[in-house]
C-alpha cells in the first residue's frame, strides 16, 4: 500500500511531521494497545479448563464446560463474554499469550501500570512510555491516545495526540487564531493546542461519514465499543494514526467476580470487533494487543473475588496476528507450581510480546528494542511467530 | 507586591479570586489564609443532606421493593447524586473560607471513594462530610480512623465482606479474607508504596481489619467479633493480639510511621507548592507531622507560611474541578437547578466528574494529566460556550484583577470586551494554572 500525495500532505498537515522513507514503506501497518487497568484476571478471561488443578485451585471462580466457555484447544477456553471473538479465532486472527507478566513482582496497581507502560524493569525508573519511544524509533508516524488524557505508555518526547468525542461545539477559526497568539511562548499549552487543533480538524473529516459520531461531537459515545469504532475509523484513514492507545478499566474484581467480569470482558470483545469493522481492509495489517498490569490470585478470596496477583494473559487480535494459537509455556496451577504459592507463575516476559510486535510488525530494529525502547532487555527475546510477516 | 501576594494566596491556597477579593485581602494575604484555618466555616450549602446510614437504609428498602418495580428509586438516587455534587460545588464557590474547601478536596482525594462502585455512589457526599471535613484541620489519625470505619470506604474497598478464615463465621461458611482495603490503606493512605511493607504485612493487616463491617439493618459501622480473625498477627514487625482494639492500634501505628509522614508531606507539598516540590519543604513538613503526631493544622500552617511555598510560581495546572470553581467565583453563580446541573456537568465534560476518580489512587495531581491535546481542547470549547452565554455582561477590567497576566495575555486582553474578554481570560495560560 502506498500513500497518495494527498494522504502524504494530509498526514503532514494533520500531525505536522514529514514521513520518511521508512514510514512510507510500512505506513499501512497499524498497532493498537489496549491497557486493561485494574489487573485483569487472565485465568478468568482465558480459563485453562484442561489444567487438572484448575477447578480445585479456583474454587468458586472456576468455570465449567456448561458455562458457555468456548474451547480453544485441549487446555484453554475463552470466557463466555469473550465468545463474540470466536469468529476471529477461527479466522486465525486472534491469539492469547498466557502466564505472562511484566518484570514487576509486587502487587500495586499503580506501580504495576508504571512498569507495564514505561517499559522499565522497576517503577518510576522512566518518565516516558515505551510506545512513545517506539514512535520515535519508527520515524514518528502519527500516534494517538483515545481519551482526554495521554497515558504514560504514549507519553514522551515524540509528538502524539489525544482524541475523544466531545459533546461541545468546536472552536471557530477566529478563536483559534487568537489562541495561537495567546499561547505563544508557552511550550506546554502551545504544543498541546496545535496538536489538538490538527486532530480536531482531522477527526471532523475522518468521522464525517460516521452516523454515530458525526463531526466527532456525538454525546454519550464514551462506552468502549463506540469509542473503538470511532478510533478504528480514524485509524483507517490514509493519513490517520498508525499507533494508538486505548484504556479499558473495571478489572479490579476483589468481590463478586463472576458477575463483575462479564461487563468489561463483553466491552473488550465488542470493542475489538468494532475496531475490526471500522478498520475494514486495514484490519489485515493491524495488531491489537490488550494487556493488564498484572493477573490475580489463583484461589478465590473470601468474597467471591480474587486479589492482586502476578501472571496474567494478553489478548491479541488483528489480521497481522498469527492467531488461532495460545502462546504459553504453561506452568500449571497446582499449589507447588504457583508464584509464592498464590499467583499464576509468569513464564513469559510481557516485553517479549511487545518486542515481537514492534520488530516483526513495525520493523523496529533490535538495537532500539534492546536499548532505548526496553532498556536492559537484551536477554528478553521477542516471541517468535506471533505476527504474520 | 501585596497585590501579587494576594493573588497568589487566592489562587494557590484558595479556589480562585472573586472580583474585588484581591483588593480586599491585599493588606494581609497570609493573614487571610491563616484566619480561615483559625475559624473554618461550616458551609450552609451542605445543610439538610442525608447522612450515610439513612441513605444506606433507603437503598436497602429500594432493593427489596425492586422486585415489584425494577426502576424504583433510580430517579431518587440520581436526584440525590446531583444535589450532593451541586452542594459541594456551590460550597466551594460561595465559601468565605476557600482554603478549607481546597483542603477538603485534597483529603477527599487522598482517601478516595468513587461513585464507580455503584453501591458507594449515593454516600460519597456523606463520606466527605462525615469522615473528611471534620478532620482537615485536626489529626491525621482521626481522619484515618474515621475514613477506615466509614461504610463508604468499607464498601468501596470490599472490607465490609471480608471474613477471618479462622473466625467462627469463616469456619462456618468457609469464607475468608479480602486484601483490598488493607493493601490500599498501606499503599495509598499511609506508608506509600515504598513505605516498607510486604505481602505478608498486607495479609496480616487484612486479618486485623476483619470484622469492621456495615450493619445491614442500620447502615452504619459495626464491629462483628464473630468475623474477626482470631490470634496474633505480625504487622510491620509488631505483634497484634486480636480483637477490635488491634485494628485501632494498627491504624495508630500506621498514622505515626515515618513513611506515612514522608508520604503525606510529599503529597501536600505537591498540591500546594509544585508538581515536583522543593525537597526541603517536604522534609520540614514530614518532621512536623512526626513532631506533632500528625497535626494537620500545624502542617497546613507551615505550608502557608514557608518561603519555599510562596516562591513557587503559579505553574500548577488547574484540575477541571479547580477550573470550574475558579470560573464560577470570577463570574458569579447563577441560581436554580439548571445552573447546578451545568456546574456539575461541566466537571464531567472536562474529565473530572465529582467523586468519580477512576481508581482508589484518586485524581493525579500533576500537569501532564490535564494537559493532553484533547483535554485542552475540551477546556477551550467549554470556555467558549460559557463566554458566549455569560460574557456579555462581563466587565473586562476584572480580567487583570484575577490573574497575573504576562505580556501575551495582556496584549490579547487589551481592548477586548464582553464575550471576547471573558473567553480570552478563561483560556489564558495564567487562568489555566494555579
Amino acid at each position: 500500500m502506498h500513500l497518495s500525495r494527498r494522504a502524504f500532505l494530509g498526514a503532514s498537515a494533520a500531525f505536522g511531521f514529514i514521513p520518511g522513507a521508512l514510514a512510507a514503506q510500512s505506513g499501512d501497518r497499524r498497532l493498537v494497545v489496549v491497557v486493561l487497568r485494574g489487573g485483569m484476571d487472565g485465568l478468568h478471561a482465558v480459563p485453562p479448563l484442561g489444567d487438572p488443578a484448575y477447578a480445585s485451585a479456583r474454587g468458586g471462580l472456576a468455570l465449567d464446560s456448561g458455562s458457555g466457555a468456548v474451547r480453544l484447544d485441549s487446555t484453554f477456553a475463552l470466557h463466555p463474554a469473550l465468545a463474540p471473538l470466536q469468529p476471529l479465532w477461527q479466522a486465525r486472527e486472534l491469539a492469547v499469550v498466557h502466564a505472562v507478566a511484566s518484570p514487576y513482582r509486587e502487587r500495586s496497581h499503580f506501580d504495576g501500570q508504571d512498569v507495564l507502560e514505561s517499559g522499565a524493569i522497576r517503577p518510576h525508573a522512566l518518565n516516558d512510555g515505551w510506545l512513545n519511544r517506539a514512535v520515535a524509533a519508527r520515524g514518528n508516524p502519527p500516534a494517538l491516545a483515545v481519551g482526554q488524557t495521554v497515558p504514560l505508555l504514549l507519553r514522551g518526547a515524540a509528538k502524539v495526540s489525544s482524541w475523544a468525542p466531545s459533546p461541545l461545539p468546536g472552536l471557530p477559526q477566529s478563536r483559534i487564531a487568537a489562541l495561537r497568539a495567546l499561547y505563544d511562548g508557552d511550550p506546554l499549552l502551545a504544543t498541546a493546542f496545535e496538536e489538538g487543533v490538527q486532530m480536531e480538524a482531522f477527526a471532523d473529516s475522518a468521522l464525517a461519514m460516521e452516523p454515530e459520531m458525526a463531526g466527532g461531537k456525538r454525546k454519550g459515545a464514551s462506552a468502549f465499543p463506540a469509542l473503538a469504532a470511532a478510533a478504528g475509523s480514524l485509524m483507517a484513514a490514509a493519513d490517520g494514526p498508525r499507533l494508538m492507545v486505548m484504556d479499558l478499566g473495571g478489572w479490579d474484581t476483589h468481590s463478586g467476580q463472576l458477575g463483575r467480569m462479564n461487563q468489561p470482558l463483553g466491552q473488550l470483545a465488542e470493542g475489538i470487533n468494532a475496531l475490526a469493522r471500522a478498520l475494514g481492509p486495514a484490519w489485515k495489517t493491524t495488531v491489537v494487543v490488550a494487556a493488564s498490569e498484572f493477573g490475580r490470585t489463583v484461589a478465590e478470596n473470601g468474597t467471591g473475588g480474587s486479589d492482586h496477583g502476578t501472571g496474567g494473559a494478553m489478548i491479541l487480535a488483528g489480521g497481522a496476528v498469527a492467531g488461532g494459537k495460545v502462546f504459553t509455556d504453561w506452568p500449571g496451577l497446582a499449589k507447588a507450581q504457583l508464584h509464592q504459592g498464590r499467583d499464576l507463575r509468569p513464564t513469559l516476559d510481557a516485553r517479549a510480546v511487545f518486542k515481537a510486535i514492534l520488530r516483526d510488525h513495525l520493523g523496529v530494529a533490535a538495537r532500539a528494542l534492546d536499548g532505548t525502547i526496553f532498556p536492559d532487555s537484551a536477554g528478553v527475546r521477542p516471541v517468535e511467530g506471533l505476527v504474520r510477516t | 507586591m501585596s497585590k501579587e501576594a494576594a493573588l497568589f494566596a487566592l489562587t494557590r491556597f484558595g479556589m480562585g479570586a472573586a472580583p474585588g477579593e484581591v483588593a480586599a485581602i491585599a493588606a494581609d494575604p497570609r493573614g487571610w489564609v491563616l484566619g480561615q484555618l483559625d475559624r473554618p466555616m461550616a458551609p450552609p450549602e451542605l445543610a439538610g443532606l442525608p447522612d450515610h446510614a439513612s441513605t444506606l437504609r433507603r437503598m436497602a428498602e429500594i432493593r427489596k421493593e425492586r422486585k415489584r418495580d425494577p426502576d424504583l428509586g433510580k430517579d431518587e438516587m440520581r436526584r440525590l447524586a446531583m444535589a450532593e455534587a451541586a452542594a459541594r460545588t456551590r460550597a466551594a464557590i460561595a465559601s468565605p473560607s476557600p482554603v478549607v474547601e481546597r483542603l477538603v478536596r485534597f483529603w477527599s482525594n487522598h482517601f478516595t471513594v468513587s461513585t464507580q462502585r455503584q453501591q458507594v455512589a449515593p454516600i460519597t457526599g456523606a463520606f466527605e462530610r462525615e469522615a473528611i471535613r471534620p478532620h482537615v484541620l485536626g489529626r491525621f489519625h482521626d481522619m484515618l480512623r474515621a475514613v477506615t470505619r466509614h461504610p463508604a470506604m468499607l464498601a468501596y474497598l470490599d472490607n465490609a465482606q471480608s471474613i477471618g478464615p479462622n473466625s467462627p463465621a469463616g469456619q462456618k461458611r468457609g469464607k475468608g479474607l479480602n486484601e483490598n482495603l488493607a493493601r490500599e490503606i498501606l499503599e495509598l493512605h499511609t506508608l506509600g508504596v515504598d513505605g516498607g511493607y510486604g505481602q505478608g504485612d498486607v495479609e496480616a493487616f487484612a486479618g486485623i481489619l476483619t470484622g469492621w463491617t456495615i450493619d445491614p439493618e442500620g447502615g452504619f459501622f459495626r464491629y462483628v467479633p464473630n468475623r474477626h480473625e482470631p490470634g496474633a498477627k505480625m504487622l510491620l514487625g509488631q505483634r497484634f493480639e486480636g480483637g477490635e482494639v488491634e485494628t485501632e492500634r494498627a491504624l495508630l501505628m500506621l498514622s505515626r510511621h515515618p513513611s506515612t509522614a514522608r508520604f503525606v508531606a510529599a503529597k501536600l507539598a505537591r498540591h500546594f507548592a509544585a508538581d515536583d516540590p522543593p525537597p526541603a519543604l517536604v522534609e520540614v513538613l514530614a518532621r512536623t507531622f512526626l513532631d506533632t503526631d500528625g497535626d494537620l493544622l500545624a502542617m497546613t500552617r507551615l505550608l502557608v507560611t514557608r518561603a519555599e511555598t510562596w516562591s513557587q510560581p503559579l505553574a500548577k495546572m488547574r484540575s477541571p474541578d479547580d477550573l470550574v470553581i475558579a470560573t464560577a467565583r470570577l463570574i458569579g453563580l447563577e441560581a436554580g437547578d439548571d445552573a447546578d446541573r451545568r456546574l456539575v456537568q461541566s466537571m464531567a465534560v472536562l474529565g473530572q466528574p465529582v467523586w468519580s476518580a477512576p481508581s482508589p489512587a484518586g485524581w493525579p495531581d500533576r500537569a501532564e494529566t490535564w494537559m493532553a491535546p484533547e483535554s485542552l481542547m475540551r477546556r477551550l470549547e467549554w470556555a467558549r460556550a460559557l463566554a458566549d452565554r455569560r460574557g456579555r455582561s462581563f466587565a473586562a477590567q476584572e480580567a487583570q484583577q484575577v490573574i497575573a497576566a504576562g505580556p501575551a495575555t495582556r496584549q490579547a486582553l487589551e481592548g477586548a470586551r464582553g464575550t471576547d474578554a471573558l473567553f480570552l481570560l478563561l483560556a489564558s495560560r495564567e487562568f489555566q494554572r494555579r
